[in-house]
Formats: structure tokens, C-alpha cells, sequence
């Protein structure tokens, strides 16, 4: 167990290092700079533009820039926002924390959503109910995330019935705490039901292929000629025996929870990281960028190494294997 | 003697698949009649495809059968409902053609062996253990194997394990569908003779699948040969070896022309 965590752990962290690498590079490499454009402003003179790409470093060699860089972040400091002023941590942390609002309740409903109608569909595969729901999936699957959400925002300001835009509603701070959540989690709808429609149908083939392959394995079917129930044989045993796509896919929607979200956020005007690092991107901000990206890595190589410990704990197999070795 | 098992007149057909049902079905078996006494062995001889293996499905209860009359233990199986069939489901055990993938790989022996018991009744674990420890010893593995895994074990032992699988819900049927077919030649016969025993010592009723002709011959009571869903020739073990009537059964014979039995079998027409 210890050698498999270790494998795995030193695998993590030398993707963290090359993603680091990488993305610093490219962002530097990429014409331009965030004051770059200051010298088109009358107002600020060539002598205090110097100053300023002194005090930032952005006129040091590049492996000089990264090896501080990386060194600060060793001690947990991402760096500073020549936007903001302020150093990037706060600033990606306050964002986080609205994106995963917004995806980590997608992600579970998504989830609690798939595994039973992905169950229901395989049991009747073929049959006119799960015919049905195939041609459904596809249509969502067929339409683009952003077209559903426009066609969203259009029904929502016609109808009145939903916030349009936003996480919350003008003098949210004067609201009482149950009025609080209330907004929050009526701003939230429109922009989780784009987020569920979009991974929903992958989602549910998936589980839906996994399981009907599952309830095909003999011994399987052996269950089911000792008199096993309906109900446990598919949820027990055909999920049990699923798990291997299963886990993995989870582990993604894990990985994903900071990345997935981003278009959505920005069309939807949500406070979170999307339209944040958006603007970062446009302004050359260099260091949010680059620790955007970081963080959406760390959620990725995380969410893998979450399923990789599932798995091990869900299959005998590996660890015999991983024992092996 | 009353048999075990009747069959009449029974048909699987399986629908077409695709969209608006356009696609035609084909009848995999077709209105096959027989019966099983007690203590006996009925082997069912075909090419693949000839649809036994169906037949072995529908008689488990594992696909629903389109016509026809399944009698055990006074019941209509055919028509039962889920749940009625639930409660026959123990006295009418299937052991599967490959054993590599009828256990399942994240379990132990033990488990895989207790599991039918689980599923069945609400029986403490220990007593399901002592269980399943006696069922394994009667199939000739002994109580060390309880905690290993499948994948540890050899082919022929896998098969035993699944035949003790198959033996704790005391069936009063066995059917076995091409049980000996994923074995090595010397492992068929030890167990081959493993179910001879365990035949003598039940009193079980074996429906016994397989493609083998000399096989059937060395297991059986009495030989029914199918091609295309239909039964075309049935009869005692002997008879059928000596006086094949039909092309089916006479090709059957041929591909199993490596048996002594059925060399001598051919020689003497």
C-alpha cells in the first residue's frame, strides 16, 4: 500500500512540475506583457514604467523569473497580480470557492442522476424505454453547452421567474441568513442545470454501457440463478462489477470541478474562476494565469489519485498486483 | 418415477434488434420436448448455434422462454413470476461453460461458494462458512482454498468451486452447459468422474450440454441430438452411438472420431 501511495504520489508531483514548467513558458514566450500596454498611457512616464518592470521582474531572464517563482510557491506563495496588486492566492481562493459552489453541486447531482437511470436504461436494454432515453441523451448531447445556456438566460428573462446573471441579488448583505441562501441557490439554477445537462448524457451512457456489460458477465448471471433480487443484483452486484469505468470517470468529474465549469461561468456572469481568469488571460496577468492553471492541475492530478485509491480499494485484483510488483 | 423435469413443446425466439423492430427475430429453439428422471443424466449434443445453449438458459430461468411448458416440481415454470421463480430457483442450479469468468474475481472462494446461501436465506455467517467448507470437500478441495481467489487457482479447480457454487442450494437438477469444454483433456475426465460421484451420492439430475458426443456418451443416460433448435434425434447413450440415424448425429460422431468408443461405435454399422 505504502509503495502504491509513494508510486503514485512522486507521479503527481513531477506532472505538477512539467504542467509548471510548461505553462510558464508559454505564458512568457506569448508576445507582450501586463505593462506593456501602459506605455500607450500618456500619463505614466517611460522612467516609472522601468521602475515598475524592475520592481515586477518582468525585465529579468526567464529561468531567473522561474526559479523564484517556483521556489515562492514551494513555501505556498502562487505570487503576485500585477492586476490586483494584492498576491494571487486570496484572490484564485475567493474564486474557487464560487466555482466549486456551483460545479460540486452539478457534480453530485449529475452523479445521483446517472448511476439509477444509467441502471433502469440497462436493465431494459433495447426495450422502447431505453430506446427512448438513448434518442433523448442524444439530443442533449447534440446540442452545444453554450446554446443551451443562451436558450436558458432567454427563457429566464422572459419569464421572470429566475436571476439571470450573477450569484447574488443587489443588498445581499442587508439579507438574513435563510434569505441568504435562498438568493444564492436561486442564482445557482440556471447555471447548474447548463452544468448537469452538459455531463448527464456522457455520464449516463457510460454508466448504462458499463452496467449492461456487467449484467452479461456469468457470474452475473449465476447470481441471478440463485434467486438473487432485482433490485440488490443491480445495484450490488452489477454496479460492484461496473465499478472499474465507473471510479475512473469519477475520478474525472473530480479533476474536473475547477475546469469544467469556466465557459458557463463566464456567459453566466458567475463570480468564480472562469470570467476571472479570462480577464487575467486578456491582461497578461501573468502569475493568476499560471496559477489558474496550477490549481485546475492540482484538481486533476487529485481527482485521478482519488480513483486510483478507489479502485485499489474496490478491486482486490490491483492490490494483489500492486503488492506483486 | 415421476421426472424432475418435463419439457414441452418449448420455443425461444429471440426478437430482433434494432429500431422500429424491422430486424426479424430467429428461433433458437424450437418446440423441444423431454424429460429427466431422477438420479439420471440426459446429455443434449449439438454443433454451436444449434441452440442448447439457449435451451440450458431458458431451463435455468435465466431468459424467458416464448412457448411451451417447463414442469418442475409441479410448477409451470414458463409461467411463473419473478418472484414465484425466486423460490424454485435453488433446486435448479446452472454451472457455467468457463469458470474463469462465472466466479467472480473480487471475492474469495469462500464467498463466491456461501454467496447462493446469502442470496437465498438469512443464515449466519459462520454457519454459511462451515457450509461452505463441507460443500468444497465434496467437490475435493479442502478448507485451506476458503480465503484464496480465483484467479489463484487452476482451471480445473475453478470448475469444482463452481460446482460447489452450484451444489449448496442441495438443486435437485444440475445444468451443466459445456462445463468440460474450457478444461484440459486430463482435468475433463477427473471431473467427469467428480460428477459421476456426486450423481450417486445426490441423487442428482444432470442436464448435461455439450458439443462432446463421446463425452455424452461416458455421462449420460440417454442422448438428445439438436440441430437448428430442434431436437432430431433422442434415445438411450448407447443406442445413439450405434445406430446414429441422423446426418446431424453422424457428423457429430465423425468430429468425434478421436474416441474409441465411437470409433467402435462406427466400425460395427
Amino acid at each position: 500500500m505504502t509503495r502504491f501511495l509513494v508510486r503514485r504520489l512522486a507521479h503527481a508531483a513531477f506532472l505538477l512540475l512539467g504542467v509548471s514548467l510548461l505553462a510558464f513558458l508559454f505564458s512568457t514566450l506569448a508576445p507582450g506583457n501586463y505593462f506593456d500596454e501602459m506605455r500607450l498611457n500618456p500619463q505614466i512616464s517611460a522612467e516609472r514604467l522601468s521602475a515598475l518592470r524592475a520592481e515586477y521582474q518582468v525585465d529579468r531572464p526567464m529561468v531567473v523569473r522561474y526559479a523564484r517563482w517556483a521556489s515562492a510557491l514551494l513555501h505556498g506563495d502562487l505570487g503576485f497580480s500585477f492586476a490586483y496588486n494584492t498576491p494571487v492566492a486570496p484572490l484564485l481562493w475567493t474564486r474557487a470557492r464560487n466555482t466549486l459552489l456551483l460545479t460540486g453541486t452539478a457534480t453530485v447531482l449529475v452523479w445521483i442522476l446517472a448511476l439509477p437511470l444509467g441502471v433502469w436504461s440497462a436493465e431494459r436494454l433495447g426495450r422502447p424505454a431505453d430506446v427512448a432515453l438513448s434518442w433523448a441523451t442524444a439530443v442533449l448531447l447534440i446540442i452545444p453547452d453554450l446554446t443551451l445556456a443562451l436558450g436558458l438566460l432567454v427563457l429566464a428573462v422572459r419569464s421572470g421567474w429566475l436571476p439571470t446573471g450573477g450569484m447574488v441579488s443587489v443588498g445581499f448583505d442587508g439579507f438574513s441568513a435563510a434569505h441568504k441562501i435562498r438568493d444564492v441557490a436561486l442564482h445557482m439554477v440556471l447555471p447548474v442545470t447548463v452544468l448537469v445537462a452538459a455531463a448527464l448524457p456522457v455520464l449516463l451512457r457510460h454508466v448504462r454501457a458499463a452496467v449492461a456489460e456487467a449484467l452479461e458477465v456469468p457470474f452475473l448471471r449465476a447470481a441471478e440463478g440463485h434467486g438473487i433480487s432485482r433490485r440488490r443484483l443491480l445495484y450490488r452486484y452489477a454496479l460492484a462489477a461496473a465499478a472499474h469505468p465507473l471510479i475512473a470517470l469519477f475520478g474525472f468529474s473530480l479533476g474536473t470541478l475547477l475546469s469544467g465549469s469556466l465557459l458557463v461561468e463566464v456567459v453566466m456572469s458567475w463570480p468564480g474562476l472562469g470570467p476571472f481568469l479570462l480577464e487575467a488571460i486578456l491582461a497578461r496577468d501573468l502569475y493568476v494565469v499560471i496559477g489558474g492553471v496550477l490549481l485546475s492541475t492540482l484538481f486533476l492530478v487529485a481527482g485521478n489519485f482519488v480513483a486510483d485509491l478507489l479502485l485499489y480499494w474496490a478491486d482486490p485484483r490491483i492490490r494483489s498486483e500492486a503488492a506483486g510488483r | 418415477m415421476e421426472p424432475v423435469i418435463r419439457v414441452e413443446n418449448l420455443v425461444k425466439r429471440h426478437a430482433g434488434r434494432g429500431f422500429g423492430r424491422r430486424a426479424p427475430g430467429f428461433t433458437a429453439v424450437d418446440s423441444v420436448s423431454f424429460s429427466i428422471l431422477p438420479g439420471t443424466t440426459l446429455a443434449l449434443v449439438g454443433e454451436s448455434g444449434s441452440g442448447k445453449s439457449s435451451l440450458a438458459l431458458c431451463l435455468a430461468c435465466l431468459e424467458r422462454v416464448t412457448a411451451g411448458q417447463i414442469w418442475f416440481e409441479g410448477r409451470d415454470l414458463a409461467a411463473l413470476e419473478e418472484k414465484e421463480l425466486r423460490a424454485v430457483r435453488p433446486k435448479l442450479q446452472l454451472v457455467f461453460q468457463d469458470p474463469a469468468n462465472s466466479l467472480n474475481p473480487r471475492w474469495t472462494v469462500g464467498k463466491i461458494v456461501a454467496e447462493p446461501l446469502l442470496v437465498q436465506a438469512r443464515i449466519a455467517k459462520r454457519e454459511r462458512d462451515a457450509r461452505a467448507a463441507q460443500v468444497l470437500e465434496r467437490v475435493g478441495l479442502s478448507a485451506e482454498y476458503l480465503e484464496r481467489r480465483p484467479q489463484e487457482l487452476s482451471g480445473g479447480q475453478r470448475q469444482r468451486v463452481a460446482i460447489a457454487r452450484a451444489l449448496i442450494l442441495e438443486p435437485k437438477l444440475l445444468i451443466l452447459d459445456e462445463v468440460l469444454s474450457a478444461l484440459d483433456c486430463s482435468i475433463q475426465a477427473q471431473i467427469a468422474n467428480l460428477l459421476v460421484e456426486l450423481q450417486r451420492t445426490y441423487g442428482l439430475a444432470y442436464l448435461f450440454v455439450t458439443h462432446d458426443l463421446r463425452m455424452a456418451a461416458h455421462l449420460a443416460d440417454e442422448i438428445a441430438v439438436m440441430s437448428r433448435g430442434k431436437i432430431v434425434e433422442q434415445g438411450a447413450a448407447e443406442k445413439i452411438l450405434r445406430h446414429a440415424r441422423c446426418e446431424e448425429t453422424k457428423s457429430l460422431l465423425g468430429a468425434a472420431s478421436l474416441a474409441p468408443e465411437a470409433i467402435a461405435a462406427v466400425r460395427e454399422r
